[in-house]
């Protein structure tokens, strides 16, 4: 490929979404790309570039941001964080949110669903103890497509597989033809919206819990930076965030520090408390 | 090592099932049909059962009513494996004792992710 073509496609992805391509990666793009030129009719992926030079079409520029994600999801991912939520996060918010009996949840990339409907099945099967309680769950991704899947809830056979026990999947998936949908029930729990990571979260509100899995990879270290000192100021100060097995705030932000014996799971370095007793 | 039965008609789908599971470390035993496999576990039990549904001689329902009904100490994990994917087959397999349930075709992964939910990975 073309250098500056490259350039200017990589310029525009991290300006749009963070994502770092580096020049070995212009396959990719390539590969990526171009079945987003055929559907815009353009006879190569230069001929794109070549109109993008010319004129910035918002639509095809968010259409090719959107084919550069990576949007592999799955049930229950890596199990434990998953446990985790069950055994120490839910117990937790059960006595320290009592009084108000309401809590918030964000999964900040949500891809196609996977993760906040992992969430609403553990708060179903819970229950009998949250009974009376209000609890949101907001599901977000830079990605309509994506969005538009997890609203329908609709997964094959395959994704229905990956990291859903047989039991929960009797529970709350019908059979459609040879996909299975969750139930309705759980897709009235959760709010999707389209959000992207390089944008102040402020009118998000504060969260309790936040899941930022799996996407911090894509992003060089100011932007990892920036995106989770954003966060920090909407998480509860003794809220939990969750960041993805291969991705960590050391080295990237200091609002955060890992909670021990728990890995996975960061909280605010500093709380407010804490703040003032040093003041 | 823990032991896993792969129970399938199909020679290739054994074969397939085998080299997943030994990546897992399992000591793998085969049979080609629900009564075969019965007869396996009189001799020896295995830790696993990989379990098809539709085979000659005994299926795999039959197979795994029989072996719940035996009086041994330690009752094998047994995942299905089938291309019984309808929500029926399902229940009547947890039903009848089944700890997990894989729709074919799978791929190592499913299989990695079925035997990590019932602790056998
Ligand atoms: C690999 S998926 C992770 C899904 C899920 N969190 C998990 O761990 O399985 C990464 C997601 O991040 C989204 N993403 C990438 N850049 C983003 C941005 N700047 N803002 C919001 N979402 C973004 C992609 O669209 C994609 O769906």
């Amino acid at each position: 490929m073309n250098p500056s073509d490259f350039e200017l496609i990589a310029g525009l992805l991290k300006q749009r979404s963070g994502l770092v391509l580096t020049p070995d990666k212009g396959y990719l793009l390539e590969s990526r790309l171009s079945s987003v030129a055929r559907r815009w009719d353009f006879k190569s992926f230069e001929e794109m570039v070549q109109s993008i030079r010319a004129k910035r079409d918002e639509k095809l520029l968010s259409e090719i941001t959107e084919a550069m994600t990576t949007n592999e999801s799955f049930f229950f991912r890596d199990t434990k964080p998953f446990d985790q939520f069950r055994d120490l996060v839910l117990p937790h918010l059960l006595t320290a949110r009592a009084a108000k009996r309401s809590f918030r949840i964000w999964s900040a990339a949500c891809s196609t669903g996977q993760e906040p409907y992992s969430l609403a099945m553990l708060l179903k099967e819970a229950e009998s103890k949250l009974a009376g309680w209000r609890i949101e769950i907001i599901a977000t991704d830079l990605s309509n497509e994506v969005l538009d899947k997890a609203k329908e809830g609709l997964y094959t056979q395959f994704e229905a597989q990956r990291g859903l026990p047989i039991t929960l999947l009797m529970k709350y998936f019908t059979q459609a033809g040879d996909h299975w949908q969750i139930s309705p029930e759980l897709r009235k729990m959760i709010t999707f919206k389209t959000f992207n990571l390089l944008e102040s979260p402020a009118s998000l509100g504060q969260f309790d819990v936040i899941f930022l899995r799996n996407v911090l990879i894509y992003f060089d270290p100011p932007t990892k930076g920036k995106i989770l000192e954003g966060m920090s100021r909407q998480l509860a100060s003794d809220g939990f965030l969750y960041l993805g097995g291969a991705e960590t705030v050391l080295g990237v932000s200091d609002k955060f520090k890992p909670k021990q014996g728990q890995r996975g799971i960061y909280e605010l370095s500093q709380t407010e408390g804490a703040l003032a007793a040093a003041s | 090592m823990k032991s896993c039965l792969i129970v399938d008609d199909s020679k290739v789908v054994r074969m397939v099932a085998r080299k997943i599971l030994e990546g897992f470390n399992f000591d793998i035993a085969e049979a080609e049909d629900g009564q075969k496999a019965l007869d396996h576990c009189r001799a020896s039990m295995p830790d696993a059962v990989l379990l098809d549904w539709n085979m000659p001689v005994m299926s795999g329902i039959e197979f795994l009513r029989a072996l719940r009904a035996m009086d041994v100490a330690d009752q094998p994990v047994v995942v299905f494996c089938t291309t019984e994917n309808d929500m029926k087959h399902i229940q009547d397999a947890i039903q009848a004792g089944a700890n997990e349930y894989i729709m074919k075709p799978f791929d190592s992964e499913i299989i990695q992710s079925k035997f990590t939910q019932v602790g056998l990975i």
